[in-house]
């Protein structure tokens, strides 16, 4: 449905605009001294696509706590006097659909940008689409690390620390404490798993070659990893890095266990989930376990007396009270929508596209409640990875504890 | 099995007149409007429906396919999802890895899907109903995975991006229009092969094995090669489809072609009317447009309002929509000509 504009209410705006309006190229055909598509006097409209439905659909979570978010920050007053309009739309993590519905939310709907669009093959999917007209696809929900590539596609830009960044940080650490440690890489066999790779050689620089003793792969569609591990075994490694998902980081867990060997465990972010992961390996055979995160664990007593929990706290109880607390996509949907607030709100009135990236790409220091303390967002004309900062964090057997530093990923 | 499969045969034998045109002429110039008709719809509508209106073509088109095959050949298959990914992925890796340009690809992908087909539908012939059912839900089940374990020739997770379809210059069409010209010239190529196939004797026999096998038989009808045949004809379609759709979505991915999409097929075509060929455009439309309405009216539970939907058009036309239809605009027909013709 298209969305007819009326030239009155467009006249304030319309001589603020029509010197930048006549500036625009791309592909949405913009009359000078009509809106921008997306904004206005009061609102601004922020499209978005989550899995709703079908096999992903758990993160649809994240989708209706942004929209909850919005919603508080709506009964607020919006930003600078604007209120946020979010139109999110399912597409069941389906590349085809994500296509249609972006198309529709940039065509019909006519939204200023896209936000937090979830999962690496349905960006993909439009990626060319939005650069090649010219729309923002903001704060991807997917750990890939190619949404940093502002030379190739200066709309597309991440949120999350991607893999790469996180095998760095894992990297870095080896190397200032253990620094003679023979690793081995159990990977999954396609761009989630490789990252992982990729990044770990990159932090260990031109170590890598003599301290990566083994790299094992599996297919998502093996059936067991047990001979990649006993693999790993006989290479002599004293430290492993397991870059799995779930499944198959549980199968590593129990199968090093079983063989009675102790290396220095680092295991990937996507798979540290006590219920999902640690469990169904065994919990006293996950102790020791080495990971990384960037937000507070919403469940962890210790953050609970803090003013931010509260607000958080209250935010969920007022505005997305059907979710689960424990849910960690509740947080994540909080944090990545403050994130957007904060370059709307540095937009000012320039609510152009240009000004948007603009903004998104100047972000200096940006402390997020939920964030653990350490780590803040920041972005620059060539950096467009808006987290590259995680703490290390031990499984101790019932939680994940965090210790020493914060430590940087970025590449150097 | 043979009760709720209606086959529409039109009323070929009656040469009576209608305004000095027979009803064979009529039928041409009905059929030219229609063509007109939907070759000016993409110049009145915006960009992003000609863009949903060539999926509706390119879903009809996989629809018919599935049609050939459940409803005039009686063998139901539930993983037709599968062969619309192998024609998708044909162009994908011939566009991308071998520089084929798209419209070239279009027919390899339809002929792979064919010997898919074929190779599918032979050991295919043990089974009968609901034994049949499963096992082409496996295969369902099975591709998305497949296409990640090969993941040299297809991309595997990441997919496969392709070039974007440039018009030809000079004509004054833009991306979308374009595409939507040329999967109606499709869509109408395969309309018509289809009707051949269906009104003609290899109709005949298919119709005949699907209502009495053994009398078909008995009759001389090969079974075994028919069902086969039925089988490759049926995959061929949804593999042009598939390859249509690569090239209109630009990008291929095992997401996109999951369980649910076999399913969605098998629901377009029975809402259509399973055993009908115009019926495929009216699933193209139902999975199209069906699950979008679902979402919009209902945030909360837009999976059971497609549920709904389903079951409102079964309840209301237990024959799909043209199956249902159709013979109540034959029947009309008939009385009109009737009461011109008795009374004079």
């Amino acid at each position: 449905m298209a969305m007819k504009r009326s030239l009155l209410t467009g006249l304030p705006m319309a001589g603020f605009l029509v010197v930048g309006g006549l500036g625009l190229a791309g592909g949405l055909a913009l009359a000078a001294g009509q809106y921008v598509p997306g904004a206005s006097d009061t609102e601004i409209k922020i499209g978005n696509t989550m899995p709703y439905s079908g096999p992903a659909s758990s993160y649809g979570a994240i989708g209706k706590a942004e929209t909850a978010y919005f919603a508080m920050i709506n009964d607020q007053g919006g930003v600078n006097g604007r209120k946020i309009n979010f139109i999110s739309r399912d597409d069941s993590y389906s590349p085809p659909k994500t296509v249609e519905q972006v198309r529709k939310l940039v065509e019909e709907d006519q939204v200023l940008l896209t936000f937090n669009l979830l999962g690496t093959p349905p960006n993909t999917a439009v990626q060319g689409y939005l650069n090649e007209n010219k729309v923002p696809q903001l704060f991807v929900a997917t750990g890939a690390d190619k949404w940093n590539d502002p030379k190739n596609h200066p709309w597309t830009m991440g949120w999350q620390p991607s893999y790469r960044i996180e095998a760095r940080i894992y990297a870095r650490y080896i190397l200032q404490n253990m620094p003679n440690a023979k690793i081995a890489v159990l990977y999954q066999n396609d761009d989630f798993g490789k990252d992982y790779l990729i990044g770990l050689r990159e932090g260990l620089g031109d170590k890598a070659d003599k301290m990566i003793v083994a790299t094992q792969s599996y297919e998502t569609t093996d059936p067991t990893v047990d001979s990649q591990v006993v693999a790993m075994q006989n290479s002599g490694a004293d430290t492993i890095l397991t870059a799995a998902i779930p499944k198959f980081a549980a199968q590593v867990i129990r199968k090093v266990y079983d063989i009675g060997w102790k290396p220095t465990h680092f295991l990937s972010n996507v798979s540290t989930s006590v219920k999902i992961a640690l469990q169904p390996a065994g919990l006293e055979k996950s102790i020791g376990i080495i990971s990384a995160g960037y937000g507070k664990e919403i469940t962890d007593p210790k953050w609970q007396s803090t003013q931010e929990y509260k607000d958080w706290l209250a935010w969920m109880q007022k505005y997305n009270p059907q979710a689960s607390i424990a849910d960690a996509n509740n947080s994540y949907g909080y944090g990545v929508s403050q994130t957007l607030i904060a370059v709307l709100k540095a937009c000012g009135n320039n609510l152009m596209r240009e000004n948007v990236m603009k903004q998104a790409a100047s972000i200096h220091d940006l402390k997020l409640p939920l964030l653990l303390p350490g780590i803040s967002v920041s972005t620059s004309a060539t950096d467009f990875a808006p987290i590259k900062q995680m703490q290390l964090e031990k499984f101790d057997g019932t939680t994940w504890e965090m210790f020493g530093p914060v430590i940087s990923g970025a590449s150097s | 099995m043979s009760k709720g499969f209606a086959v529409v045969v039109p009323d070929r034998a009656a040469v009576s007149q209608y305004a000095g045109l027979s009803v064979g002429a009529w039928r041409w110039i009905g059929a030219l409007i229609a063509v007109a008709l939907a070759a000016a719809l993409p110049f009145t509508v915006s960009n992003y429906h000609v863009f949903e209106l060539t999926m509706v073509m390119i879903y009809a088109i996989a629809v018919l396919g599935l049609n050939i095959l459940t409803g005039f050949n009686g063998q139901i298959s539930l993983g037709h999802g599968a062969f619309f990914a192998a024609g998708a992925y044909t162009t994908a890796i011939l566009m991308q890895r071998y520089g084929v340009p798209y419209w070239a690809t279009v027919l390899p992908a339809g002929l792979i899907s064919f010997v898919l087909g074929v190779l599918f539908g032979l050991p295919a012939l043990r089974f009968e109903g609901p034994y049949l059912a499963l096992v082409t839900l496996s295969m369902a089940l099975a591709t998305p995975q497949l296409l990640k374990y090969f993941d040299n020739w297809t991309g595997g997770v990441q997919g496969i991006n392709l070039a974007k379809v440039v018009p030809p210059p000079g004509l004054g069409l833009d991306h979308d229009r374009w595409l939507y010209l040329l999967v109606l010239v499709v869509l109408i190529v395969a309309i018509r092969v289809a009707a051949n196939i269906l009104h003609g004797r290899t109709g005949r026999a298919l119709v005949a094995i699907r209502d009495h096998p053994i009398a078909a038989a008995a009759m001389g009808i090969n079974n075994a090669r028919y069902k086969t045949l039925a089988f490759g004809i049926s995959t061929l379609f949804t593999g042009v489809a598939g390859s249509l759709a690569a090239i209109v979505v630009s990008y291929v991915s095992p997401e996109g072609y999951g369980m649910f999409l076999s399913i969605a097929f098998l629901v377009g075509s029975t809402i259509g009317g399973i055993a009908t060929i115009s019926g495929a455009l009216v699933g193209g439309l139902f999975i199209e447009f069906v699950p979008n309405f679902a979402n919009d009216i209902s945030d909360a539970a837009p999976a059971a309002l497609y549920g709904l939907a389903m079951l409102l058009f079964m309840y209301a036309m237990p024959l799909g929509v043209v199956g249902s239809l159709a013979p109540l605009f034959t029947r009309w027909l008939r009385q009109a000509r009737a009461r011109g013709s008795g009374r004079n």
